[in-house]
């Protein structure tokens, strides 16, 4: 583009921003900070500001914040369209146009995707419509379950011990609620951080009284006469009774409004490359349309250049940042999106961050602290690197590790640290088969084709 | 090759009124290392690298060669380390422990709910200078104020101030590379640390047979799910809280009080609005940072920064008050801005040793320069620059004398 097409962009342009959540919020207060002057429209199907999912399954179940009040705070004026509560259902690439529900079409000079992702629903649906199966995503949804758990529910059954099941459980435990988990998998939390230290979140969840059951599945939901849940029965003939059901089995890309468009969108995401470009379907770049937030999947030097789709925080603050960035600049002034991923959960008043990609890992070793007092720092190796990082109460160490991981350090660690214990020997880091999906890893890998393998072109339906 | 006396400018006593240059000449150094000297880090990123490093330890028995004071195996008479020279797992253990007496998750409101205690003592110091035209704030303000407050919080009868200090100087002393040059001064303060936990084992076995709201009541009595500080370690705990808790923030203070006085747009924007304290005090703590260097840190194998290998057992310097200035990281870094976007300082440190008291160290700082700002009518300097403490470590004025025309 010449510099005449840029400045007229960035003084009179068209941007449309699709998702008006962390992601959204975000670059739009990059593109006015880095001088955007033109027209911008951020449209969103919930009819609220963007506001801050974390909270939701921390603070706002145990009634200490409420949902109403996680508005993400804004950092400037943005002085934006806003059309909430109607959303995008489908796209016009080559005549830049973005159609809505209510049949409006809004056009664009640049477009950023940030759709994020929606919490997978129990495959059932008669049995997903029953009273009391809740899921966890939203605003509406939190304060939902909460109305439920302040109501005293005889117990809570949660499907699903990934990070958002957990923490619903710990919320439960700390109300005093008596809660079941179930968990295909052999443990908590393997998904994201392996069979080791899932071992320790078993610990965790047991002694606080959760009670869990892995190696199950749940086959079917059951109600009563007046349509609410009253029982869940699991694949080993189990029943158990519970008047609320949690259903937390990991997320589903929000990219359907897509189909069709030629955009490279399907359920694994959609691909972008590193300056967060959208790929059309046929893996060819786009140059005005962006993605960013968890709806994206985009390379990573440090992980091999394989797709990632991060669920994480952080990476939707950077990739908005870096996208809305590039949305308004050309060539050598773009910068590629070169997050270190990055994570934190907090459970049973234990503080767990990750850094890195641990799902790569292969050997895991407990460089400091120790699994059995559930405080530690544990490096998760890939080839002889060191690829990724947990910690359990122990945050203000992962930086060094993450600069390791910036270096391709070698792995095992060859060198002292202070606090090693007898345990600090790597061993293997212990991934259920990747195959088998186990409940929202929040780290996807998924290969290196920006075409996505599952991807059906459906032509569009005018 | 840098000047042979680098180190000794740090500390000479000829440089405290400003050590600044002298920092932006070491910062030329990044790793500077003469003779069998400490090897001294004085750029930003690599202060706040090593200050997360697991490599690092702050405990001298990892030092090739410890002073005499630092150490306290069978053989030594002294108390054992506080967490302050502790690594993990010890020091987490302790510091968790003294952490459940005074912050969050189990005393969330401690320090927040001193607010209007602290804004009482602090009127009460200002309406004691009655009609007094020129003071030494020192004596007058920064001293007694956070060793009243630090006695309340911890149960430290006020009135023995004079019986403690006699202690507390010796050990301070003690810190200061410079004054530890004989042997004979490591063991005064070794000695002097063991009064005062004598001193202060009176005062917790009291508190052990009737406790009452104080942190030695707490440490004392202590049993959450680390268990309890053994009284060893209460005494040690409580010696380093004592002189932590106002040892330092006299010279934020004060550091505070000077540099609003040479840069009088800032007196009086936070003389209209008090809201203007948080930014104020977090820019001091990167322009005057009262501790300048972190002294006591080794490596527990061998290091490279920036090329340069330092060997394990070698004596780190973090040299945190170069760092604060370091043009790499601070824009302008030697203008006063507390408008700076970015208020960031290596003023208590970081990583798992950063400032314990810093919560409270805020508190008081913001309270008593809104208060000072707000009362004193046209306040001036009286000499500048003021005379210093001979510490290079814990630097500030020993004295300031301020001139104005009234109490408002
Ligand atoms: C309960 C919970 C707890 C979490 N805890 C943590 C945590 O502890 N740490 C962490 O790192 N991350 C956590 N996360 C993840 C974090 O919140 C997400 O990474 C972040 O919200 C991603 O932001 P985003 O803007 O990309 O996507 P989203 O927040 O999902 O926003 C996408 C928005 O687009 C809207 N949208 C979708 N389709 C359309 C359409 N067709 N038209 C218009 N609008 C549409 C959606 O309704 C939504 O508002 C948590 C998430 C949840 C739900
Ligand atoms: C302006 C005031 C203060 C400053 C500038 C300051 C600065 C610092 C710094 C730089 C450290 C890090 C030491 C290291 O890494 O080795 C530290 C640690 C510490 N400070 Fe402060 N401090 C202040 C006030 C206080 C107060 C009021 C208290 C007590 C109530 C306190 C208690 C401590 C303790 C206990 C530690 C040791 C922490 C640990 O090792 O984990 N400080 N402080």
């Amino acid at each position: 583009m010449s510099a005449d097409h840029l400045g007229q962009l960035r003084r009179e342009g068209r941007i449309v921003i699709v998702g008006a959540s962390l992601a959204g919020l975000r670059a739009a207060e990059t593109l006015r900070a880095e001088g955007f002057a033109g027209e911008l429209t951020l449209i969103g199907d919930e009819p609220y500001e963007p506001y801050d999912r974390p909270p939701l399954s921390k603070s706002v179940l145990l009634g200490k914040a409420s949902p109403h009040r996680t508005d993400l705070p804004h950092r400037r004026e943005i002085d934006a369209k806003w059309r909430l509560g109607v959303a995008a259902t489908g796209l016009d690439l080559s005549a830049k146009r973005v159609r809505l529900a209510d049949g409006d079409e809004v056009e664009y000079d640049r477009l950023l995707i940030a759709t994020g992702v929606r919490a997978r629903p129990w495959f059932k649906e008669d049995e997903a419509r029953l009273d009391g199966v809740c899921l966890l995503r939203t605003r509406d949804d939190a304060d939902d379950l909460y109305q439920r758990l302040k109501a005293g529910p005889r117990r809570v059954f949660i499907i699903g011990a990934g990070f958002a099941g957990s923490e619903v459980a710990s919320a439960c435990r700390e109300m005093g609620i008596p809660v079941t988990v179930a968990e295909r998998a052999g443990a908590p939390l393997v998904g994201a951080l392996g069979g080791v230290i899932g071992a320790v979140a078993t610990g965790l969840q047991t002694e606080n009284g959760v009670d869990l059951r892995t190696h199950v599945t749940v086959t079917g939901l059951e109600g009563d006469a007046t349509g609410r849940v009253r029982a869940v029965h699991l694949s080993d003939e189990s029943v158990v009774e519970a008047d609320v059901v949690v259903v937390s089995l990991g997320s589903m890309r929000n990219t359907e409004w897509l189909n069709g468009s030629g955009l490279g969108a399907g359920p694994r995401g959609i691909a972008c490359d590193a300056g967060c470009r959208a790929f059309d379907f046929r893996g060819i770049v786009t140059d005005d349309v962006f993605v960013a937030g968890d709806v994206a999947r985009s390379p990573h030097a440090l992980f091999g250049y394989q797709f990632l789709s991060l669920e994480h925080w952080g990476n939707a603050v950077a990739q908005a940042q870096t996208a809305a960035h590039n949305m308004i600049c050309d060539g050598a002034d773009r910068r590629p999106h070169l997050w270190m991923p990055a994570f934190w959960s907090s459970m049973f008043g234990v503080n767990i961050k990750s850094v890195g990609v641990p799902p790569m890992g292969e050997q895991i070793m407990i460089t400091q602290g120790s699994l059995a007092e559930r405080r530690f720092v544990g490096v998760y190796g890939y080839k002889g690197r060191i690829i990724a990082a947990v910690s359990f109460d122990n945050t203000r160490w992962l930086e060094f590790y993450q600069r390791q991981i910036e270096r391709g350090a070698p792995f095992p660690v060859e060198f002292p640290t202070v606090d090693r214990r007898p345990e600090g020997r790597p061993v293997d880091a212990d991934f259920p088969d990747p195959s088998l999906p186990t409940h929202g890893p929040m780290i996807t890998l998924s290969g290196y084709s920006p075409a996505d393998q599952q991807l059906v072109f459906h032509p569009a339906r005018h | 090759m840098t000047h042979p006396s680098m180190l000794r400018r740090i500390t000479d006593f000829a440089n405290r009124a400003n050590p600044y240059p002298v920092y932006e000449e070491l910062r030329k150094t990044p790793v500077l290392h003469e003779e069998d000297g400490p090897f001294v880090i004085s750029s930003y990123y690599d202060i706040e690298a090593l200050l997360h490093d697991p490599r690092i330890s702050s405990d001298a028995v990892n030092l090739v060669d410890p002073g005499e004071d630092e150490v306290s195996g069978p053989e030594a008479t002294g108390l054992p380390p506080s967490f302050i020279r502790l690594d993990p797992p010890e020091h987490d253990r302790l510091r968790r422990i003294a952490n459940s007496s005074f912050g969050p998750p189990h005393r969330p409101r401690r320090i927040e709910n001193m607010r209007g205690e602290l804004a009482e003592i602090v009127s009460g110091l200002i309406d004691g200078l009655g009609d007094a035209r020129e003071i030494d704030l020192v004596d007058e303000v920064a001293y007694p104020f956070p060793v009243t407050v630090i006695c309340r919080l911890l149960g430290v009868p006020r009135e023995d101030e004079p019986r403690f200090r006699a202690w507390v100087d010796p050990i301070v002393a003690g810190l200061d590379p410079d004054t530890r040059t004989s042997a004979d001064s490591e063991r005064t303060a070794q000695e002097a640390r063991l009064q005062l936990g004598m001193y202060l084992n009176g005062l917790v076995e009291q508190r052990a047979k009737e406790p009452r709201d104080d942190m030695l009541s707490d440490l004392v009595n202590s049993q959450g799910p680390d268990g309890a500080m053994t009284t060893m370690e209460v005494l040690s705990t409580s010696v380093l809280l004592l002189i932590a808790g106002h040892e330092t923030t006299v010279n934020l203070i004060t550091n505070g009080m000077l540099t609003l006085l040479r840069h009088p747009e800032y007196l009086r924007r936070l003389r209209e609005d008090p809201g203007l304290s948080p930014k104020i005090v977090e820019e001091l703590l990167r322009y005057e940072p009262p501790v300048q260097l972190l002294p006591q840190r080794t490596c527990i194998t061998d290091i490279e920064v920036r090329g340069v290998t330092i060997p394990k057992g070698s004596r780190i310097w973090l040299a945190l008050a170069a760092g604060n200035r370091d043009p790499e990281r601070f824009q302008d870094p030697d203008r006063f801005d507390p408008d700076r976007g970015d208020l960031q300082h290596l003023g208590f440190g970081s990583g798992i040793h950063s400032c314990f008291g810093a919560p409270l160290a805020r508190l008081e700082a913001q309270i008593a320069l809104s208060e000072l700002a707000r009362r004193l009518e046209n306040p001036r300097l009286v000499e500048d620059p003021p005379p210093y403490r001979q510490n290079a470590v814990l630097r500030g004025p020993r004295h300031l004398k301020i001139a104005f025309d009234g109490l408002r």
